[in-house]
């Protein structure tokens, strides 16, 4: 298998969250993020979350209908996490001059804008989600997030049976629903 | 018809479970009716959104899961070494360079370790105070009136005076237990009281005044190994804002608080710890600080005086450090240290009825 099949492989099996793939790409790359980070005056902490993120960037970039990836992957992982330390740098105004990189990079800014915009929707639903209490944050969560089924919710929520918890998800979805689009015309 | 039972609807609508009938006659009202119509669009949307967050969420678990693991089996590291053929290429370069640096790195270096010593958190000790307890007269008294009782059960001689309380919390079911350094300064002698009231003599194998970790070990022939422990000693960092929450003896039931992180240094940019916004009292030095899956991320060590509700805790990878140096420095200590949480899916209550069994108070006698 050569690189660009193999790259292309890994890519899809992050677009669907496989974590082998999620692993593999994490395994070959976060050495050379966690050295520019470091060496640019960053911490091992900042390294793994300049790298999480790029690697958020590059899962939905995967996910995307528009997605084609013309570069090395390692490349492209390189590029984004080198804009987001930049302007993590920038923010703290800890920056001084561009700092060299010896590795090839790719302009990544479009995406990065993408990612952005994707990022303020989550904060509108994670925001909506802080506000509506439990159990239907749990609930939701358990559905949503952790792909429960009802009947496992049922037993761990204590609802005598599926359809019960099935109700109470509805109420609990009302309810957020209602939150989201509150706080989605207050950030408009 | 009831709003949920629309939304309802709804969703098997726009997840192509209607059978074919129930779909026409579902269309037929969206197009009668304009109100409906305008719900389903905004369900739907509003319905993605939930979705794409649901997968965002696992995506950044799976991300946090796999650096976990990398780190774990050392496939990653959390420390980053030089090259050596950096260094070695470097060296020659700046060889001239390296020897006028030198100097001036020593004379700061004095400078800084003279300025941290006066300005550094450690120094001013009225702005932080050490949450070790003070034990009263008053509960001295008690003591000495249900030993009497306890005589046989508590290995303490009536007489004994505690002085000072802490909280330590095992981290090898072998009778090792982490606690803060300054719980345990100037012990003569130890003794740690489980959750159900047993003592059980201890003493200290390694303690880190700078690091503010102790590690104790429990020397009596009636402590009973625990094959298990039900947290884990978290490896990697952790995130601004995680809900966390701790259990320790400021009195002599086991309590509990919780908070979240409120930053990832503590005091004045004190990078050994965590600032952790929770309530709590001396007595609660040397407990754990847990996230929610179960982790143990930082031991409890102090709290700023000033403020109520914000306390410092050391972070987990010095405990670490420290087991690591003991286990490296004599064969005598094998500690292995929780690595997965076995409870990261309970919820709260369950979590905390398993952890408190392996949660005890730490009595020192001066």
């Amino acid at each position: 298998m050569n690189r660009t099949e193999k790259d292309l492989n890994l890519l899809k099996g992050l677009s669907i969250n496989d974590k082998t793939s999620i692993q593999t790409i994490y395994k070959e790359n976060y050495g050379l993020i966690q050295n520019l980070v470091t060496r640019n005056s960053g911490t091992e902490d900042d390294a793994r979350d300049v790298f999480q993120e790029a690697m958020i960037v590059l899962y939905e970039k995967s996910r995307s209908e528009s997605f084609e990836l013309n570069c090395q992957l390692r490349t492209y992982l390189f590029s984004v996490s080198r804009r987001i330390w930049l302007k993590r740098l920038q923010h703290q105004k800890r920056f001084e001059a561009p700092f060299e990189t010896m590795e090839e990079t790719v302009p990544v800014e479009d995406d990065l804008e993408a990612h952005d915009a994707l990022g303020r929707q989550y904060a509108i639903m994670r925001a909506a989600m802080g506000r509506i209490g439990e159990p239907c944050k749990s609930l939701l969560e358990a559905f949503y997030v952790h792909q429960k089924s009802m009947v496992e919710i049922a037993s761990f929520f204590g609802y005598t049976n599926a359809d019960n918890a099935k109700t109470q998800k509805y109420k609990c979805l009302m309810r957020l629903k209602k939150l989201f689009f509150t706080q989605f015309k207050n950030t408009d | 018809m009831d709003a949920h039972i629309m939304l309802e609807a709804t969703v098997r609508y726009l997840r192509n479970e209607m059978s074919d009938s129930e779909r026409r006659s579902f269309e037929e009202l969206r197009k009668q009716n304009p109100e409906i119509d305008q719900m389903v669009v905004e369900q739907h949307y509003f319905l993605n959104q939930l979705e794409s967050f649901g997968e965002m969420e696992r995506f950044k678990a799976n991300l946090h899961d796999t650096h976990h693991n990398l780190s774990e089996n050392g496939e990653i590291k959390d420390t980053v070494p030089l090259g050596k053929a950096d260094v070695i290429q470097l060296w020659q370069r700046y060889r001239r360079i390296v020897g006028i640096a030198a100097s001036i790195a020593g004379v700061t270096a004095l400078l800084i370790s003279g300025l941290t010593a006066a300005f550094g958190p450690n120094a001013p000790k009225k702005d932080i105070e050490e949450l070790r307890r003070k034990v009263n007269n008053l509960e001295k008294q008690s003591y000495s009136q249900t030993a009497a009782i306890d005589a046989v059960r508590n290995k303490i001689d009536p007489a004994t005076p505690i002085k000072f309380g802490g909280t330590g919390f095992l981290i090898d079911g072998q009778g090792y237990l982490a606690t803060s350094a300054h719980v345990v300064e100037d012990a003569t002698r130890i003794f740690v009281q489980d959750a159900k009231g047993a003592d059980y003599k201890a003493e200290v194998v390694l303690r880190d005044n700078t690091k503010d970790v102790a590690l104790l070990k429990i020397i009596d022939e009636d402590f009973k190994p625990v094959p298990f422990l039900p947290y884990g000693i978290s490896r990697s960092g952790t995130e601004l804002a995680e809900p966390v929450f701790t259990m320790g003896y400021p009195k002599d039931e086991i309590v509990y608080g919780e908070g979240y992180l409120s930053s990832k240094t503590g005091l004045k940019g004190d990078t050994l710890a965590y600032q952790v916004s929770l309530s709590a009292n001396p007595g609660n030095s040397g407990g754990p600080v847990l996230n929610r899956r179960g982790e143990v991320i930082g031991i409890l060590n102090a709290r700023q005086t000033k403020a109520e509700g914000v306390v410092f805790a050391v972070k987990s990878k010095h405990l670490l450090r420290a087991v690591e140096e003991l286990r490296n420095a004599s064969q005598v200590h094998p500690i292995k240290t929780p690595v997965q949480s076995s409870i990261r899916n309970l919820d709260r209550i369950q979590q905390v009825k398993r952890i408190q069994d392996h949660v005890y108070m730490v009595k020192v006698v001066l």
